[in-house]
């Protein structure tokens, strides 16, 4: 140490040496990380935005695309026939053709990106170091991303159905199997739709999560999700493999339809639900035994 | 190489671990897929063909065409195994597969006059086909493999239209066999190829569907106009034809074909399925035959399945009824109530497909029998009288089937021309308000009258009228019906019963009862007519309904129990193992006052590489401590442990008396600048430091946001994203961030990497200050000059372990004294003069000293 302290260039020399000595603080792990805070993380990021825009913009040109295109061919599936009849039609319709793989990748994109993303920032270590208890902190990050991504499957049949309405005007909403419902059913029934899309999309969610914790890097952890659907919807197509095709996480992805007949039919969804709960418990148990004993490198 | 070699070579290969998990993972996913796939086909299935003795035309021996289908374990029950008209035993090598995979000896065969058989067609008749199948019962029951129960030979027969019928024919006549399954076939085949709806009469011929049939019959490169047909039976039908009415030997051949002559006889349980989608035998055969055969008590199920003659879909349904119906039959357990099975098209949305499918639901028993047919759905159809004309020979027509487009599906509707207004009457009912499902054949009565005598061919029919006016024909079934001896203008009043349909009508729908005069598959009279139809005003329509239950296979209720006891599970073993694994360390009141105490920690990784070894290190309270070492030396590795983000193999490290875990609540006394900066991009460097301290959780007026900035010294750049920051102003944001809430102990590695000399200098006065006022900071580097002029005390690490630790003054002051002189120059004079050798060095300014002088005070 030098014998003379060389000329001060700022006063917060002279603050420092007003200060006491430390003290404890006042510090309990299990509340850092709150919510509110996390969201204020998540939520000004540039990917939230243009995910939210490209739900947003979808449905209009899907809508566009009816007005100028005209009516479907005959092998099409009937949602399609009836997606122009009115609003809760058009909403169904946008649900159909994005469950299988938009939502997908928004979902994936939400949880894959959490703690990947800190990772690769180098700002996880801080945020454990403050400290952050392990659990709490996937805790935390886990509750907003499924927020976000339940937000997104909110987003979507809502925005079509507005966008819908005000194409195709509000005509009550008919079933192909040949009835139609009156607007409070048509909504109880696109309500139980959004719920069951949901419950399908934790395993994406969940896998997307895991591997955001595994893999350092944000792209790898949404990759590897979207792949696992993609191949199990793959393997889902093969009918050697029959009774097993009934345990493949993407199998029961449609059986929402079910909603459209009179009465509604449960019995799929309650098998879709089941399975997605025991896909997602696995994914996040390992997720969170991994995480606890991680040596964090990034 | 054994696998064992193998798997010991792939370990030791960087990411070999990896590597081999991958490996063995594919291959268990590979053998896991071919086992369903192999497991799924039918394998240890003995097949042989042979030909075998039939009943000799004439002189002339006949002899069929056979195929002996084994299963793996015998002996077993045996079924005969009939095609339909216009096939050979290779139409049904599918099914007779797939009975043979489920443990049943089947015999596939040949009619004759088919195929590779000999003989001629004789349509059925008792005395050939049924008597080969009689004789093909008895080589079965002599052979060793077809098992025997209670002194009978287990032997069943099944098939299909043409086989159907057969089944029926020879349960009736052959006691031996012991069950029947007769798929889409007829009772009375006069009714079924002249129907009419309105009498027992022969009505209007189904001229497309005969036809077709017979042609069936005719074999390729056939020059005469018989084929193979009997020649009786071939003289009938041509001269039938040419009458335009059936002739008596034609009449006689069909009533010898039809079961419905001697089907009290048969004692067999019988199952019969029937097409809902069938022109040619339509629903009502099925139910002739359900009726005269339960009229004797034998047991009888019936099950209308989706498909049928004009779709040729749907064969697995009845395949697996069948089976099903065979497997009870033999042990025994057939009861005398049979569940009633039906498909209702059209109900369900498939979520495979998105397309709109049939399901099947089950009733308690089938309604035509024992007289319990649930209570119809009563409506009525109002309408005023209409005239309609029958052009002359009957064009055009309207087309409602046309057979052999079965196979196309659904095109079949599209193809459909409605009968023209000019020919049809309709008569309307009111609004459905709820949904309702029609299963079976509603009559209604209706008023014909003409300003012609003679005897009148209409078509009656039942359709669909949606909201929106679209018109559709269930299953494309119409009514043809005769009215007889009609006088000039002398109305008569037949009842007629509509088409056997399930058809769903939704809420919001209509019916409407439709007489129209063409249909293209039917025989038109020549002679134009016109016709007044009137009904009952209103006229009373009581359509035929079901109660049953949709037939769920499997408990959905299960599935979900075990999603939320795998989520309940899940729960409790991440909670139990977590808690196992943690190592219990406790509060050491002694190092309550000291900052940092380590204790002999050891970080080992895999491959046996340990980047700290064995390390013992204390700081006291108020000391600046320096960690030297080269790269590599494990100085972040330990400070990495120190700060609870990497695990210790062994050793522990305490802060303030507390053990260091992951997590523990002492690190909040604790701020870490560890391997550079870590910052959101997309915020600025304030509210990085905001959102920081706000994760905490602590009080704001703790966070000394004002001083931590100014250490950060970024001035207005602090509201900027700091994804536009330089790297020396994030290093400077960073080691702030460590400083928010002034902690008591501070951890920074390298943080002077990236500063300039100004700024290394501010440093080292923040960081004399800090210690000042008692608190500690270890400080990171290897940068050894910056050390010696920051630090109180050094630690010096080599290859993870610690080679030096002590004050600053004790590791670097260790060397000879300095002597310090006022006058250089006499000095040098003074030793001159006593023989010892010096020589003035002029003295070099520190190269810092001169730099920041130069580059003056505003740096």
């Amino acid at each position: 140490m030098s014998q003379e302290t060389p000329a001060t260039h700022r006063g917060v020399h002279d603050r420092l040496a007003a200060l006491g000595a430390g003290r404890p603080p006042t510090f309990e792990p299990g509340r850092t990380l709150p919510l509110r805070v996390e969201f204020e993380r998540q939520l000004k990021r540039r990917r939230t935005q243009l995910a939210a825009l490209v739900l947003m913009v979808l449905p209009i040109i899907i809508a566009l695309a009816f007005k100028l295109g005209g009516t479907a061919g005959n092998d099409a599936p009937s949602l399609v026939h009836l997606a122009t009849v009115g609003g809760a039609n058009f909403a169904l319709f946008s649900e159909y053709v994005s469950v299988g793989f938009l939502l997908v990748v928004v979902v994936a994109l939400f949880c894959g990106d959490t703690v990947a993303s800190e990772a690769s920032w180098s700002s996880l270590r801080y945020l454990l170091a403050q400290p952050v208890p392990r659990g709490r902190l996937l805790r935390q990050k886990l509750i907003v991303a499924l927020a976000l991504s339940a937000g997104a499957n909110l987003l979507l049949p809502l925005w079509s159905l507005l966008v819908g309405g005000l194409f195709f005007g509000w005509a009550p909403a008919r079933s192909p199997v040949g009835g139609s419902f009156d607007t409070g059913a048509s909504l109880l029934r696109l309500a139980l739709v959004v719920v069951f899309v949901c419950g399908q999309m934790l395993v994406v969610a969940s896998l997307a999560f895991l591997l955001s914790v595994t893999v350092d890097n944000p792209l790898g952890a949404v990759g590897g999700a979207v792949m696992l659907v993609v191949v199990s919807n793959i393997l889902d197509q093969i009918s050697a493999l029959d009774p097993y095709r009934h345990f493949l996480p993407t199998h029961w992805n449609y059986s929402w339809v079910d909603t459209l007949s009179s009465p509604i039919r449960y019995d799929d969804m309650l098998r879709g639900t089941g399975t997605a709960l025991v896909f997602a418990s696995v994914f996040l148990a390992v997720a969170w035994l991994r995480f606890d004993r991680k040596d964090v490198t990034s | 190489m054994t696998p064992e070699r193998l798997a010991d070579r792939l370990r030791s290969v960087p990411g070999g671990r990896r590597l081999l998990a991958a490996v063995i993972a594919v291959l268990v996913v590979a053998a896991a897929i071919g086992l369903a796939v192999i497991g799924s086909s039918d394998s240890s299935v003995k097949v042989s063909s042979q030909f075998i003795k039939a009943t000799p035309e004439g002189t002339k021996r006949v002899e069929l065409d056979t195929t002996l289908y084994l299963p793996a374990h015998t002996p077993a029950p045996a079924v005969l195994l009939a095609h339909g008209f216009g096939g050979s035993k290779d139409s049904v090598a599918g099914e007779a597969k797939s009975l043979a995979s489920h443990g049943y000896v089947v015999l596939a065969y040949t009619a004759r006059g088919f195929g590779r058989s000999g003989g001629l067609i004789h349509f059925d008749s008792p005395k050939y086909e049924v008597n080969d199948a009689s004789l093909l019962v008895t080589y079965l029951a002599h052979l060793p493999q077809v098992a025997a129960s209670g002194g009978h030979r287990q032997i069943a027969v099944a098939g299909g239209s043409y086989g159907g019928a057969l089944s029926l024919l020879l349960a009736e006549q052959d006691k031996r066999v012991r069950a029947v399954a007769a798929d889409i076939t007829w009772n009375n085949l006069t009714a079924a190829l002249y129907p009419n709806a309105a009498g027992t009469q022969a009505g209007v011929f189904k001229k497309l569907w005969a036809g077709d049939l017979f042609s069936a019959g005719l074999p390729p490169g056939n020059t005469t106009s018989c084929g193979r047909y009997a020649p009786d039976v071939c003289a009938a039908y041509q001269a039938s034809l040419r009458l335009g009415v059936p002739t008596p030997g034609l009449l006689a051949i069909m009533k010898a074909a039809s079961p419905a002559t001697a089907i009290s006889k048969i004692t067999a349980p019988t199952l019969l399925t029937q097409g809902e989608q069938d022109s040619l035998f339509p629903l009502s055969e099925a139910d002739a035959n359900a009726r005269g055969i339960a009229a004797n008590g034998t047991p009888v199920k019936v099950v209308w399945r989706s498909g049928g003659h004009d779709t040729g879909s749907g064969t697995a349904t009845a395949t697996n009824a069948a089976r099903d119906w065979f497997r009870a039959a033999f042990a025994r357990k057939v009861g005398g109530r049979q569940s009633f099975e039906l498909a209702e098209q059209g109900s369900v949305v498939s979520a495979s497909t998105g397309r709109v499918t049939a399901e099947t639901l089950r009733a308690a028993g089938y309604p035509g029998l024992r007289g319990r047919a649930p209570a119809p759905i009563v409506t009525q159809v109002v309408g005023r009288p209409q005239s309609i004309n029958a052009p002359a020979g009957g064009i055009p027509a309207a087309v409602s089937s046309i057979p052999g487009l079965g196979a196309l599906g659904t095109f079949a509707s599209s193809v459909a021309v409605p009968p023209s207004p000019l020919q049809t009457a309709s008569f309307v009912s009111p609004v459905f308000d709820r949904g309702a499902l029609i299963a079976g054949a509603p009559s209604v009565a209706i008023t014909v009258s003409s300003p012609t005598a003679g005897n009148a061919t209409l078509f009656a029919s039942l359709r669909d009228l949606s909201p929106d006016g679209t018109e559709s024909l269930p299953a494309q079934l119409v009514a043809p019906f005769v009215v007889p001896g009609l006088k000039a203008n002398k109305p008569k009043t037949v009842t007629v019963a509509l088409p056997s349909i399930v058809h769903t009508v939704p809420s919001g729908h209509r019916v409407v009862l439709t007489i129209s005069t063409t249909d293209f598959a039917y025989q038109l009279p020549t002679v134009a007519r016109q016709y007044t139809v009137a009904v009952a005003n209103p006229a009373p329509l009581k359509l035929p309904t079901i109660s049953g239950t949709v037939l769920r296979a499997g408990h959905p209720m299960a599935w979900l129990f075990a999603g939320i006891a795998a989520v309940v599970l899940a729960f409790l073993a991440v909670g139990f193992v977590l808690r196992r694994l943690r190592r219990v360390l406790r509060f050491d009141p002694a190092l309550a006052e000291i900052p940092v105490h380590i204790d002999n920690l050891v970080k080992e990784y895999a491959g046996g590489y340990r980047a700290v070894d064995g390390v013992s290190l204390t700081v006291e309270r108020g000391q600046v401590l320096g960690l030297l070492g080269p790269n590599g030396a494990g100085k972040t590795t330990t400070l990495r442990v120190l700060v609870g983000l990497i695990l210790p193999t062994s050793g522990t490290v305490h802060v303030f008396g507390e053990p260091i875990v992951p997590g523990a609540a002492v690190l909040s006394r604790l701020g870490a600048f560890i391997e550079g900066p870590g910052f959101l991009p997309h915020l600025s460097g304030r509210e990085n430091l905001r959102l920081f301290w706000a994760a905490t959780a602590r009080p704001q007026d703790e966070a000394y946001f004002d001083t931590a900035l100014d250490i950060a010294g970024l001035g207005s750049s602090v509201d900027r994203r700091v994804r536009t920051y330089s790297h020396g102003m994030k290093q400077r944001l960073g080691i702030a961030q460590a400083m928010l809430g002034l902690p008591e102990l501070l951890v920074l590695d390298e943080p002077t990497n990236g500063l300039d000399p100004p700024q290394i200098a501010e440093m080292r006065e923040v960081l004399q200050r800090y210690a000042a006022t008692g608190r500690t900071v270890v400080v990171s580097s290897h940068l050894l000059a910056e050390v010696e002029q920051t630090c109180t005390h050094v630690a010096v690490m080599h290859k993870g372990q610690l080679v030096a630790a002590g004050s600053v003054a004790e590791i670097a002051g260790a060397g000879g004294m300095q002597l310090a002189v006022g006058d250089p120059e006499r000095a040098a004079a003074i030793l001159a003069e006593a023989g010892i050798t010096a020589e003035l060095v002029p003295a070099r300014r520190a190269l810092e000293d001169v730099f920041l002088d130069l580059i003056g005070e505003d740096a």
